[in-house]
């Protein structure tokens, strides 16, 4: 039996970027709020101090700030009609652990989607007619405008910093800025970061060829900034050790560094580490969440009551615990039912390296940060007409290389020997004078029916519950947007003045080794339909109005972006939906 | 029936007025106790004078229930548990007792205090003072809780000797306001020389523990620290502070130079930043009359070996948030180019946040906490005295060099400490 604890107002789970917002604006609102979180508290002075934070061995090739496998893992298989075996070491994506989940380890690349991204549906098919669509995708609208949450974007922009040259404010559009972005309230709260050597060339080479390149947004700031709660964040140092590390001088916004320290001050607001949540606790009618059960590192069992419940766990998470607690109706491709681990979806990566003269070009690569760059927006979401390429979708690309970190930068020309003494000389003559933007290529992933998420029928975790199974693979959409971002931005890489350019397209099958961002959206999706959403326009669970699930979990497809700016903005709507709507009248926010 | 009421009207009023009279008289010497502006100015005093701070075991939700180990040179003294517990708090005292305690260090059964309990500063508060505190101390929760405060090794042990000590180191007697200074600067004055207690820490101590008044807030190491000079001297106290970072510090444990840690974290947590801004800007007034010392140490040279090692460890190791010019982030990483703390003339602070880290403090103003990472893994102790070298003497500063025997002292010193 579990030990009961005393009732609380809310029970958050998952302390990430979306359980602190929820907990900040919940505490505010006066609620008694408590968070529970899977993994330890992280803070940068104990966990990632600058004076090891850079240790590319410790976090990026043993995976130090990650959930560990034998934690937990999921299960992997391209097609259905394949056994899916488990992951054993992270590849594809990285799932978060701990106090300020992702929001350690990201790159801070802090991008809006575009308008037309949230009514895609509607608007492809508007545009192009419901026939150019492939058979089998099953994109929708999210139930949700850009007008809705562009005071929210705000909000967490404001809140993180932000360094940015703004494109379009109130409508009018802004030299430097991205031409394609949606109206912006405000500038951003501070400048765009210096761009090092080569991203300041691939905007130029970009302008050149007649696009209109920016700096990506950042949360690595350009310079000292203290936020509207009061917190202060440092300029970043362009150490190039962002994605995959915890940044040990305040420089990178992150829970840690904008909401934590004001969170824990509050009387109201307590957190507990090390506690993994087993279940969403339901009544007899499973139509209201009584609180959450979770086991503590000693193995005891511990139920926490509580009147509303927030799932802001991994995107991944969100869905197996709405699974394992029998809430929503799981999803069947086969009779194509059901909306629990439907539309899951990632991000369609690749990028286009450049080999230059070493005698001319020394790019310095390791000074940069995780969202340096120049980026164009001409080929994202729907900014191009689709009707001549036979796709829909597209992505920022962009030379965005984050770091010339010693044990993964060794870019070579292709025919280089794999090893030896001519790999090792091609390393050293290359190190310096080579561009290899890692995620130059952002393109979006679109939903298809038989990509999705349910329950393993065969392997287990430590406590015996089915492992999330995950069926996924590319399809031809994705591919063809793919090799035509991919082609488009080779050709500005060698406008650089790139002696070779070495193109790495992105090719089905989808490979659960090859990392290609942490971006798994969906399986728990929004929308203003209960038979094909989980959650309503205010991620609010149709079927138990006082669970609501944040996170990217609810995004009917991904599009062309880095998602964390869009799913915390969907957190502060979220909130303000229970602050000024649900607290006055619990129950269902939309009528089904 | 009319008119014989009168009279006892008169009778009654015959009795009452003398006894009014006296009673009015008491009032004027001992305030009610009940009285809520009694108590709220009792609480504001115990804020100023740091009370729980050593009357508390922290983060354990017992306030003023005692039991918290407080280092001297000497050994440790526990405090006292001065809740309203009647058998094992002071509960039972008389208020002529409290008042003997706070202002004069004697206990109700006649034995001595020992100086851990600034009585020597608190003799600066009024009578007044003292019984408002005791109003307020009365409706705190009182806690059973019996401390052993005398844990001190022999000969200290013996109280009588503070007999001695008193009739050298101690003069009784309430603040006395000078009438050539402000209001303002007599405040301050009052504040830190009585209840803030500040000569405690930051004024150097002789062999038996006594202040040296010559040296009179220059200054002192205690219980692995150095507690700055905060007199307003140019090199190694206020000098270079305006009124404003000093109050700007108390109130929030940061300025545009400096943070709060260690033992100064935990007085501006408890008792600075809930202080009115009114008595911080005097407590800064009064700090910055303090004159300092004109003295002109000569810079060790640039292309000294241990500057030079020491500008090249501050620039891989430090410069990321301190940055190359020295001077920080204002509010945030500490300029250590204005730090005084960095030219003190002991370098134990330095030398111990190098090797221990530090975690700023958090306050409503300031919640951030910054916190700067321990370095003893990493740099041995001739690293950290050219570092600490560097600092002391980079960005046109002076401080005499330190020496890696410095450094492990501090080392050595570290090991045995929890905190």
């Amino acid at each position: 039996m579990a030990h009961k604890l005393p009732k609380k107002d809310v029970v958050i789970i998952g302390l990430g970027w979306t359980g602190s917002i929820m907990a900040h604006e919940l505490t505010d609102e006066g609620l008694d709020v408590i968070a529970i979180e899977r993994g330890p508290w992280r803070d940068a002075p104990t966990q990632y101090p600058p004076n090891y934070a850079q240790d590319e061995l410790r976090y990026r090739i043993r995976h130090e700030l990650f959930l560990r496998p034998e934690q937990t893992t999921f299960t992997f298989r391209n097609k259905m009609d394949q056994t899916a075996l488990p992951i054993r070491t992270w590849g594809s994506f990285m799932p978060p652990n701990g106090v300020g989940g992702g929001g350690v380890h990201w790159n801070a690349e802090t991008w809006r989607f575009l308008p037309s991204d949230f009514v895609l549906k509607t608007h492809l098919t508007q545009r192009y007619g419901a026939s150019f669509l492939p058979e089998g995708m099953t994109i929708q609208d999210w139930g949700v405008t850009y007008d809705d949450l562009e005071p929210h974007y705000d909000t967490f922009e404001y809140l993180c910093g932000t360094s940015g040259t703004a494109g379009n404010l109130r409508g009018k559009i802004q030299e430097g800025g991205n031409p394609f972005e949606g109206p912006r309230s405000r500038p951003y709260p501070t400048p765009a970061q210096a761009q090092p050597f080569s991203h300041t060339l691939f905007g130029k080479a970009a302008r050149e060829l007649g696009y209109k390149p920016f700096p990506q947004p950042s949360g690595n700031l350009s310079k000292a900034y203290t936020n509207p709660l009061g917190v202060r964040l440092g300029p970043c140092t362009y150490c190039g050790f962002c994605e995959w590390f915890g940044c040990g001088n305040y420089s990178k916004a992150s829970p840690q560094t904008t909401i934590l320290p004001v969170l824990v001050r509050k009387s109201n607001f307590t957190a507990r580490d090390n506690s993994e949540v087993t279940r969403i606790n339901t009544d007899r009618s499973g139509k209201r969440a009584t609180g959450v059960t979770f086991i503590d590192t000693a193995g005891e069992e511990w139920e926490q009551p509580a009147d509303l419940v927030i799932l802001s766990a991994f995107t991944v998470f969100n869905v197996q615990l709405l699974l394992l607690s029998k809430i929503g109706e799981p999803y069947d491709p086969v009779a194509n039912k059901g909306v629990i681990g439907r539309n899951f979806t990632h991000q369609t990566i690749s990028t286009a390296n450049g080999f230059f003269d070493n005698k001319k070009f020394n790019f310095n690569p390791f000074i940069a940060s995780g969202s340096i760059g120049m980026c164009i927006d001409e080929f994202n979401g729907d900014n191009f007409d689709h009707g001549p390429h036979g796709f829909v979708g597209g992505g920022y690309v962009g030379q965005v290389q984050t770091n010339g970190r010693p044990i993964q930068t060794t870019p070579v020309p292709p025919g280089t020997p794999t090893w030896g003494a001519a790999w090792k000389a091609a390393v050293r003559d290359n190190y310096l004078s080579s561009v290899v933007p890692g995620t130059g290529v952002h393109g979006s992933f679109y939903s298809y029916r038989d990509v999705y998420l349910d329950l393993d029928p065969t392997y287990r975790d430590r406590f015996g519950r089915p492992l999330m199974r995950i069926t996924m693979d590319f399809h031809d959409n994705e591919i063809k947007q793919n090799a035509f971002l991919t082609d488009r931005f080779a050709e500005i890489i060698k406008a650089m003045g790139a002696n070779q350019v070495a193109k790495v397209y992105r090719k089905a099958p989808y490979d659960a080794t090859q990392y290609q961002t942490t971006h798994v959206c969906g399986g728990a999706i929004m929308g203003a339909d209960r038979p094909t959403s989980a959650v309503n326009r205010y991620l609010q669970c149709w079927d138990v109005p006082n669970l609501f699930v944040t996170g990217a979990s609810a995004y009917p497809q991904n599009a062309g972006y880095n998602p964390t700016g869009t799913l915390c903005a969907l957190a502060y709507w979220s909130a303000a939906a229970i602050r000024n709507q649900y607290l006055k009248n619990p129950g269902p926010l939309v009528d089904a | 029936m009319p008119k014989r009421a009168t009279s006892i009207v008169l009778g009654a009023t015959a009795v009452l007025v003398p006894l009014l009279v006296a009673m009015k008289s008491v009032v004027a010497t001992v305030p009610d106790s009940q009285a809520f502006g009694q108590i709220e100015r009792g609480r504001y005093l115990a804020i100023a004078a740091d009370c729980v701070a050593c009357h508390t075991v922290l983060d354990v939700g017992k306030p003023f229930a005692g039991g918290r180990p407080i280092e001297t040179p000497f050994g440790n003294i526990v405090t006292p548990n001065i809740t309203p517990d009647r058998d094992t708090g002071i509960g039972a005292w008389t208020d002529e007792q409290f008042d003997n305690a706070v202002r004069r260090g004697i206990r109700p059964n006649g034995e001595r205090l020992y100086p851990a309990m600034p009585f020597t500063a608190y003799t600066k508060m009024s009578r007044e003072d003292v019984l408002a505190i005791r109003a307020y101390l009365k409706t705190v929760a009182p806690v059973h809780n019996q401390v052993v405060t005398n844990t001190l090794p022999f000969p200290f042990n013996i109280r009588a000797a503070m007999r001695v000590w008193n009739a050298l180191y101690f003069t009784e007697g309430e603040f006395k306001p000078d009438p050539q200074r402000s209001a303002e600067w007599n405040r301050g004055a009052f504040l830190v020389q009585g209840p803030g207690h500040c000569a405690a820490c930051h004024t150097p101590k002789s062999f038996l523990g006594g202040d040296k008044t010559s040296e009179y807030l220059r200054g002192s190491y205690l219980q692995g620290w150095f507690a700055p000079n905060i007199t307003n001297d140019a090199r190694t106290g206020l000098g270079h502070w305006s009124a404003t970072d000093v109050a700007t510090y108390l109130k929030t444990g940061h300025n545009r130079a400096t943070a709060a840690t260690g033992p100064m974290a935990e007085a501006v947590k408890y008792s600075t930043s809930q202080m009115t801004d009114s008595d911080l800007a005097a407590i800064a007034t009064y700090l910055k009359s303090m004159p300092g010392q004109q003295d002109n140490p000569t810079p060790v040279r640039a292309d000294d070996p241990s500057m030079v090692a020491g500008q090249a460890i501050y620039r891989d190791q430090c410069s990321a948030c301190h940055s190359l010019d020295g001077r920080g982030v204002p509010q945030l990483f500490p300029s250590l180019a204005d730090s005084s703390i960095a030219r003190s003339s002991d370098p134990t602070t330095s030398i111990r946040i190098i090797l221990r880290g530090a975690r700023s403090v958090a306050t409503a103003a300031e919640p951030t906490a910054p916190g700067m990472p321990s370095f003893a893994w990493q740099l041995d102790d001739a690293q950290v005295a050219a570092v600490v070298t560097y600092i002391r003497n980079a960005w046109g500063s002076a401080a005499a060099p330190v020496s890696a025997r410095d450094v492990n002292s501090t080392r050595l010193d570290l090991k045995g400490r929890t905190d």
